[in-house]
């Protein structure tokens, strides 16, 4: 059963005035185009979307990037088998069930696996039906239930050429027919309805003896299901149509007859400097002014176009707050009515940082991700990662000249996936590439940023603990968790000034992962009115972000805040050092909370006031910043407020 | 099926709230709330008569291609269920005659109102009114108040005043055919629940009324008060957890005002049915 889903989308600023290169729509039109795709699969699916993120970089332009996630939950045993399991067996029937085959999504798969050029088929997009979909996953849910079949894949990239020809690695053969396919209109030929990957359809294992059963309960169900052929030993991947063989190759060959690729990588990292230019005089504006880049600014208008809460189990909603409009830092999701035991997820990512060293990029994006689970009080020892790949091309040739340094980024890359998610403890249980995301038309050639999306999925305990982000009550004290340094390397505040800098945040996971675990021991205590992490735009935008969405204002000193020696206020404010949480205490919970975390980085910085201002006052004491919070908020929510 | 209180839960071809309709009844109280496929009732294997409240469930009926509910209103018309001469809306029908409940929500109060079984004026099935593209041009999800208006003869909303629900869709405007209806729907306090600021007044303005509704109406009721439906939806606030801002009023009560409509037809259905 589908319990939720999540939506990344990387796009080029919807607001361009450049002229864009041949063939490429704006990103104004990119925009709502897909908006509007995913409200009508997630709605119409009935599957709350409760997490997601819209990151913006001008490359985007040339590939923007859609990134969909679904979780399910299923029992653990079934008919006392493990649900898990799954395997087709000699003489097992292929049917294909749900949607039928037509000429959209041919080459889909090749598509995304290339540069967009002027040769590119409008045929590789598929056009959903979230309707069909929606039958037939009530039909198999019931079919499994009834232990009908064997074995289940999707129709995925490739269609049925890779889900028969992977599924059929449990027998070793297969004998499909393709003219017993049903398809959306006549005319398509064998190859294909062998590779369309028309949406909506699943390839089951049905054993002969339940094969009719099965067929029956489709028909009663409105879902399409249809007997394609057989599961064999023969050996061969042997497609026919109208009895003619049209496909006979060995089972050896399809799965292990591709030559391993070795790509030349060479790193070079590129000479940067750190920019230079002195502390602005008015902070308040720089603040509002980052509030409103298009990184950190609201994204209500696109998340109230999901429906967030349908099956009832969303605890923590993406939108919370005093007028249930601040930003949400992780979802909380009750999947059972009878247990209180809760999902979270969560995502990182951070393209900036790739283009100074995408080790720390990927350093980055899984622990943004974790630090987003943590803070709403998913358990940092029950917990998964999910890494999804989008790269340009990094194989060197005429057309990518820079392909080794290309590659030599995926290689440090996944160095750091590597290393940090073993030292987190983190399983990662699923993951995806596209490796071309580039656009060549002419002479003109645009490269995406090589871009991680870290999704983070795991449990907790009781969901009635789960903590929001928006300051609770004026009084509470403000802590902030976590070391600050002079990290501005891909940051938003020098992205402002046009700059890009040279010192990428980097990940301390040790420090790091024994807060994580202090934060959870304080949640579940009960010990925690609100967290938030700081990312985009560091201490100020978080501050800003708490105070807003919770109606109340928050004042703190800047000579509190455990930093590098001698770093400048506005650095301090806007740096984006890892690891870090903003946390309010209630003044009773204050001895327990400061017991926990003795001896790690912990700083009271400030209170929460009754009056609305974010108040910053510098080491000496002296005032840096005052602004109404409702003013900040105001900047925050405009840019994207019509979209 | 003697002093047990049996509801059904109306599913598939794109619903998508029947857990938590089924959930929320069980929690009212019912002894049996059942999920039924529409395949079911239309093979005939399961029939409206063995249940006192019958749930139209919140989704996207056939995908709401022809507009909310059309094709599903249309399949519940004319399908025949078999073995018989009839359709679902015949049984639907009798089910109405014996003085049983019905409730629609969502997508199931579009139904109701596209097969005419709301307002249901005269009695005939008739459709006076329609939901329509919300004045925005887009769908949104977010918590809205409703006022209810004391003088309805709605059984699900006794002795309440105002709720706070979250709205879920894209085709939530009410409108009527014409003056006429409109006067009788309030002379008969028939549009029982309507759009209203934080201080239960009704209003048009957004984002309070979320879709431009005329007279602010949410639900309706017919004359008898016992067939209900409603763009808002119940079964998403029957937990403290549901609430948006549960993390920062500890005040709030388990319960979730949500389950109070469901927790209404209970009492009627032991008082008058059972």
């Amino acid at each position: 059963r589908l319990i939720f889903n999540t939506d990344v989308f990387c796009f080029a600023s919807p607001f361009l005035e450049k002229e864009l290169p041949p063939r490429l729509l704006h990103p104004r039109r990119i925009f709502d185009g897909v908006v509007e795709g995913v409200e009508h699969g997630g709605n119409k699916s009935g599957i709350p979307t409760v997490n997601g993120s819209i990151v913006f970089d001008e490359r985007f332009a040339g590939k923007p990037l859609v990134y969909c996630g679904t979780a399910s939950i299923m029992p653990r045993t079934l008919n006392g088998k493990p649900c898990h399991e799954k395997k087709a067996q000699v003489g097992d029937h292929i049917v294909m069930t749900g949607g039928r085959i037509g000429k959209d999504g041919i080459h889909g798969a090749t598509f995304s696996s290339e540069e967009l050029h002027e040769g590119s088929p409008v045929t590789a997009v598929q056009i959903g039906d979230p309707i069909t979909q929606r039958r037939m996953f009530d039909f198999l849910l019931i079919a499994r239930d009834r232990g009908l079949y064997n074995s289940i894949t999707d129709n995925g990239a490739g269609g049925l050429s890779s889900s028969v020809g992977e599924m059929s690695e449990d027998t070793g053969g297969f004998e499909l027919h393709l003219d017993r396919a049903p398809l959306k209109y006549p005319g398509l030929q064998p190859w294909e309805i062998l590779i369309s990957e028309a949406q909506e359809r699943m390839t089951l294992a049905v054993p002969p003896d339940k094969l009719d059963a099965f067929l029956t309960l489709a028909g009663e169900m409105d879902v399409e299901a249809t007997d394609l052929g057989v599961f064999t030993d023969s050996g061969y991947f042997h497609c026919l149509y109208e009895g003619k063989t049209v496909a006979c190759l060995s089972m050896d060959f399809i799965h292990g007859g591709v030559p391993q690729m070795v790509i030349p990588a060479k790193w070079q990292p590129k000479v940067l400097a750190e920019p230079d230019f002195s502390q602005p005089q008015d902070l308040g504006a720089e603040l509002a002014r980052l509030l409103g880049r298009l990184n950190i600014c609201s994204k209500e208008s696109v998340v109230r176009r999901y429906d967030h809460e349908v099956q009832a189990g969303t605890v923590i909603k993406p939108l919370v707050g005093v007028a249930n409009d601040g930003p949400s830092d992780a979802a909380v999701y009750r999947p059972l009515f009878d247990s209180f035991e809760g999902v979270v997820v969560s995502h990182g990512i951070c393209p900036s940082y790739s283009d100074i060293d995408t080790y720390h990029m990927m350093a980055c994006a899984i622990d943004e991700g974790l630090r987003n689970y943590v803070a709403v009080g998913g358990n940092i020892e029950h917990v998964a990662g999910l890494d999804n790949f989008c790269w340009c091309d990094p194989v060197k040739s005429d057309k990518t000249p820079d392909g080794e340094y290309k590659a030599a980024q995926l290689v440090r890359a996944n160095k750091a996936l590597y290393d940090y998610c073993v030292a987190y403890g983190v399983p990662l249980i699923s993951g995806k590439d596209s490796m071309k995301n580039d656009y060549q038309i002419g002479d003109t050639k645009i490269s995406i940023p090589p871009t991680v999306l870290f999704s983070v999925i795991g449990k907790i305990d009781d969901v009635r603990k789960a903590v929001s982000m928006d300051v609770k009550r004026p009084g509470d004290l403000v802590y902030l968790l976590g070391e600050t340094r002079d990290e501005l390397g891909g940051s938003e505040y020098y992205a402002a000034r046009g700059e890009r800098g040279s010192r990428v945040p980097q990940v301390e996971a040790s420090s790091a992962l024994a807060r994580y675990r202090t934060v959870n021991a304080a949640q579940r205590q009960g010990l925690i009115a609100s967290c938030h992490d700081l990312s985009d735009g560091g201490l100020g935008v978080s501050l800003a972000e708490k105070a807003f969405a919770g109606g109340f204002g928050v004042q703190v000193e800047l000579g509190k805040v455990d930093a590098e020696s001698g770093l400048r206020a506005d650095k301090l404010l806007f740096s984006e050092s890892q690891s870090r949480l903003l946390v309010t205490v209630h003044p009773d919970c204050r001895a327990a909370f400061e017991a926990l975390f003795s001896g790690q980085s912990c700083r009271q910085i400030g209170v929460v006031t009754q009056e609305p201002l974010l108040q910053v006052a510098a080491a000496d004491g002296s005032r840096l910043l005052s602004a109404a919070i409702d003013q900040l908020k105001e900047a925050w929510q405009a840019p994207l407020r019509e979209m | 099926m003697a002093r047990t209180v049996r509801a059904i839960v109306i599913a598939g071809n794109g619903t998508n709230c029947e857990r938590e309709v089924a959930h929320a009844c069980r929690l009212a109280g019912a002894d049996v709330a059942d999920i039924v496929h529409i395949a079911e009732l239309l093979a005939g294997r399961v029939r409206l008569d063995d249940y006192h409240f019958l749930n139209l469930a919140g989704g996207f009926l056939d995908g709401d291609d022809l507009g909310s509910a059309k094709a599903g209103a249309n399949r519940l018309l004319h399908a025949q269920v078999a073995g018989s001469n009839g359709t679902v809306a015949d049984q639907i029908r009798q089910f109405v005659a014996d003085g049983k409940l019905v409730m629609g929500v969502c997508n199931g109060f579009q139904l109701m109102v596209k097969m005419g079984l709301l307002p249901g004026l005269d009695g005939s099935f008739d459709q006076t009114c329609s939901l329509m593209h919300n004045d925005g041009g887009r769908f949104e999800d977010r918590w809205v108040w409703l006022k209810v208006d004391a003088s309805s003869p709605c059984v699900f909303t006794r002795g309440l005043e105002g709720l706070y629900l979250p709205v879920r869709h894209g085709e939530g405007k009410f409108v009527v055919d014409g003056e006429s209806t409109l006067k009788r729907l309030e002379d008969q306090h028939l549009g029982v629940l309507k759009y209203a600021d934080a201080q239960l007044k009704p209003t048009q303005d957004y984002p309070a009324n979320p879709n431009g509704s005329v007279n602010a109406i949410a639900g309706v009721c017919d004359q008898s008060g016992r067939l209900f439906g409603l763009m808002p939806h119940p079964e998403a606030y029957i937990h403290r957890t549901h609430h948006p801002r549960w993390t920062r009023e500890p005040e709030l009560p388990e319960e979730g005002m949500g389950l109070w409509f469901y927790s209404n037809a209970m009492q009627y259905i032991r008082d008058e049915l059972l």
